[in-house]
């Protein structure tokens, strides 16, 4: 094996902390930069990361065995990350890893001899619509095909440094298929901000108010709601968060937001401060999305440059505000709001306890607004056009347009605008879905919905929808969506509750064995308790939707299991012919000999 | 004014005061509510689930929930019964928890509460995990696996005893406790036996040496009482 360089890891560590600070909430980042770097932690950064910022190095630990993308041992130099969603199954993405596998000579998960290459399965990395997709060294390739393993494998093998690579492997499309009136258009040129400065800020939530806006990550709370209970919580400091954590399996929306129209999201923060009176900000970015990073950070140096971001904006005495960009590290939970912010601030990203909200004590304690990158995208418009403008789309208790994400069995997959209200049936009519069995509505925390359900509607009044949609046609066995998604939250329960942890592995284990055929009608009783006692119990989201899909499908689509069962009753969970094939396999060629019978 | 108000636990009155959570005012008013990871000396944890309770439908944890005045709150039900019969038969599928060889037993939270709840056996599939034993401290060990990840001897050690010996890593069920030392041996740590944290254990997975079987089986805390009526075995351990 290759010898990784490590020894200045000590002095590297020594460099990120003088650069920074010996600020704890750095934490994370800095052992994103490490990993980068080093392809794992070295304990001589650990030691001195520990010390720098006051951190036990026990600490440090605890968080590189929590993050997908921190490794306390070393990766390949090429360290290469299937997309493991169901929409990349479904475009053959496993056949392609294991012709990868095959064709470096690699254990899946395990670095190559010679630490060259490392190939691996990672949850969905957003890139649905242009599957099978990949990270190489965090960077997303698209589009998987036979010709483009082998051109990886034959880079890999020449040694060739990522910076060489050809770029149209790592071409990520926007496909945007529908606009309406977000995303018509590209730029506002301040003109959100102006509204503000020339209005007041009692009179822009007014505005905000008016328009109805709700969060658009799928909880739908009141925005003006949210952003005047975080400014009336006094407090030395204030904060506005940007969830782009979008690890929802099927969505990519914030993807091209942020790709496309990262000017008015950042405006939308912006503005954000200006009501809170905030002088920080921050886009906590997920680390699928590190490919995004360069040109994000551009668009803030451009409206730096133009009086949009930093001291005195718009010409405005005391209308301080920046925005940080922090990654997140390969961990689905931190999309839930309040383990965003402990991954913020550096720590493992476990869910928090509510009440507080983060509204009252959020980041550092302080109050802190944390929104969706549509929703904030969405503020900056509707400041910018009027509360009318935006009123006038949607549905009574949904105003306004919603982005979907589509992918799975249809022709368009992309990126799709409607105001709120719109049946799932025109959808699948726009996006040339035809032999639809089911469509996964708001992705594995979501819901499954069977054909008599497609003149459902779209709208917090009947499916709130993060915007996750994926469909399946009659070709598909509805089961390996289940399996997909139960072993998705087994892998991305952050531990921290009985129900979800325990529970979790339970329902994953038990749809195992009903897809290997050894499953007894009592199992499906079994996964519908364990379902309910995680649905009720459970600390937070994750929890309380992780057996959705099981519960779902029991009820909707019973024939999909009722075809894998062995029996009407109960069947072990041991295998007792599975536990003795090993010894039968090891007697056989004694049985030969001697005639001897097992 | 404010001190009059109450709440109801089962149509049962408890008064609180501001600040209070569910869990809070029910362990002063004399009533239980089943829990692992809650310690009063500690701030509410709310990761076991054991003392989820039900308010208008919805199940919130008692040991984190602020008491509001008014509301009726279930602490009894059969579905809530049979949920956190659930939880902690979960917990006894996910480590490995063998009573009748633990020092603990009769003395231990998890076995108790499991007596309390009407639990006859684990019901779920057993993980069998492989899990370390850690005997290198003179005083005390660590025995993995019966750790319920309850986080009550990191909480201790880091907000009581101001040493930050333990932490959690990892996730899901591979989620493990892990010691603040360049071996991760507990030997090897700030660890004494003085600590807080060596004495807020509810089950079997911090003992001290030494001190095997001292109180015969039969004759310990919960071979007496239920745990209904005792409560913690933290509050009721002699100083050691």
């Amino acid at each position: 094996m290759v010898a990784h360089r490590t020894d200045d890891a000590a002095d590297f560590a020594t460099s990120l902390i003088r650069a920074a600070g010996p600020d704890p909430s750095r934490l994370l980042q800095h052992l994103i930069a490490i990993q980068r770097r080093y392809s794992f932690i070295p304990p001589g950064a650990v030691g001195r990361l520990a010390l720098g910022l006051d951190v036990t190095p026990v600490q440090i630990t605890a968080a590189v065995e929590f993050y997908a993308f921190l490794h306390a041992e070393p990766r390949g130099d090429y360290d290469i990350l299937f997309s493991n969603n169901i929409t990349d199954h479904m475009q053959g993405s496993l056949t392609l890893f294991e012709a990868l596998c095959v064709r470096l000579g690699v254990v899946p998960g395990t670095p190559r001899l010679d630490g060259r290459v490392t190939v691996d399965l990672t949850s969905c990395t957003g890139m649905c619509d242009q599957g099978p997709a990949a990270l190489v060294n965090g960077l997303a390739v698209t589009r998987l095909n036979r010709a483009r393993v082998d051109q990886i494998a034959d880079l890999v093998e020449a040694r060739t440094p990522l910076g060489d690579w050809p770029q149209e492997l790592f071409a990520v499309a926007d496909s945007i298929r529908r606009t309406d009136i977000l995303l018509s258009r590209r730029e506002t040129h301040g003109a959100g901000l102006r509204a503000l400065l020339d209005r007041g800020v009692d009179a822009a939530l007014a505005e905000l108010e008016r328009s109805g806006l709700r969060g658009r990550g799928g909880a739908g709370f009141s925005t003006a709601a949210k952003w005047r209970l975080c400014r009336d919580t006094p407090a030395d400091a204030h904060y506005v968060v940007c969830n782009a954590d979008e690890g929802e399996p099927g969505t990519f929306k914030d993807r091209v937001l942020l790709n496309a129209y990262a000017d008015q999201v950042f405006e939308g923060m912006t503005l954000c401060a200006g009501v809170l009176g905030a002088s920080q900000g921050y886009l906590y970015l997920r680390g699928e999305y590190l490919t995004l990073r360069p040109r994000l950070e551009a668009v803030l140096e451009r409206r730096r440059q133009a009086g949009l971001l930093g001291q005195g904006i718009l010409g405005r005495v005391g209308f301080d505000f920046d925005i940080e960009i922090h990654l997140g590290a390969g961990a689905y939970v931190c999309g839930e709001e309040s383990a965003l912010i402990e991954s913020l601030e550096g720590k493992r990203g476990v869910t928090r306890k509510r009440p507080p909200f983060p509204a009252a004590s959020g980041y550092l304690e302080r109050p802190t607004v944390v929104d969706n990158v549509e929703t904030l995208l969405a503020s900056a418009r509707i400041l910018a056009e009027g509360a009318e403008w935006f009123r006038e789309m949607g549905t009574s208790q949904s105003a306004g347009t919603k982005l979907l994400s589509v992918s799975g069995d249809c022709r368009a997959p992309g990126i799709y605008e409607y105001p709120y209200g719109v049946s799932v049936r025109q959808v699948l009519d726009d996006c040339g879905a035809t032999e639809v069995q089911a469509v996964q509505v708001s992705g594995a925390a979501g819901v499954t919905l069977a054909p008599g359900e497609f003149d459902r509607v779209l709208a917090f009044e009947d499916l709130p929808t993060s915007g996750s949609f994926m469909v399946l046609d009659h070709r598909r066995d509805l089961l390996d969506l289940v399996q997909n998604f139960s072993h998705f939250f087994a892998h991305e329960s952050c531990g921290f509750c009985t129900p979800c942890r325990v529970g979790s592995r339970l329902l994953r284990n038990l749809v195992d064995k009903v897809c290997a055929g050894r499953a007894g009608r009592y199992d499906l009783a079994e996964m519908r308790q364990i379902g309910g006692v995680m649905r009720a119990t459970s600390h937070c989201g994750l929890g309380h939707t992780a057996p959705n899909a099981v519960l779902d499908t029991l009820t909707k689509f019973p024939e999909i299991y009722e075809r894998r069962l062995r029996s009407d009753d109960f069947e072990p969970a041991f295998d007792l012919e599975g536990a003795l094939a090993e010894a039968r396999q090891l007697r056989g060629g004694e049985q030969q000999a001697s005639g001897d019978r097992l | 004014m404010s001190l009059e108000r109450s709440f109801r636990l089962d149509g049962q009155e408890i008064p609180f005061t501001e600040g209070q959570t569910l869990m809070d005012a029910a362990l002063a008013a004399g009533e239980y509510i089943p829990h692992l990871c809650h310690n009063p000396a500690l701030a509410p944890h709310g990761s076991c689930r054991l003392c989820v309770v039900g308010i208008k439908g919805r199940y919130v944890s008692a040991c984190t929930q602020p008491a509001v005045a008014g509301i009726e709150v279930d602490n009894s039900s059969a579905e809530l019964i049979g949920y956190r019969r659930a939880l902690v038969q979960m917990l006894f599928v996910e480590g490995n928890h063998v009573c009748p060889a633990c020092e603990k037993s009769g003395a231990c939270q998890l076995q108790a509460v499991a007596y309390y709840l009407g639990m006859l056996a684990p019901h779920y599939t057993h993980f069998f995990p492989r899990r370390p034993l850690d005997a290198s401290h003179p005083e005390f060990f660590i025995d993995h696996n019966r750790c319920i990840l309850c986080e009550l001897c990191v909480r201790a050690s880091r907000d009581l005893d101001g040493k930050r010996v333990f932490a959690i890593a990892g996730r899901g069920t591979g989620s493990r406790l892990v010691v603040n030392a360049p071996s991760g041996r507990l030997g090897d740590s700030g660890f004494a036996a003085t600590d807080r944290a060596a004495h807020v254990c509810p089950v079997g997975a911090i003992l001290p040496k030494h001190r095997g079987y001292a109180v015969p089986i039969g004759h310990r805390l919960y071979d007496q009482q239920p745990i209904s009526r005792v409560g913690d075995v933290a509050a009721n351990e002699r100083d050691p």
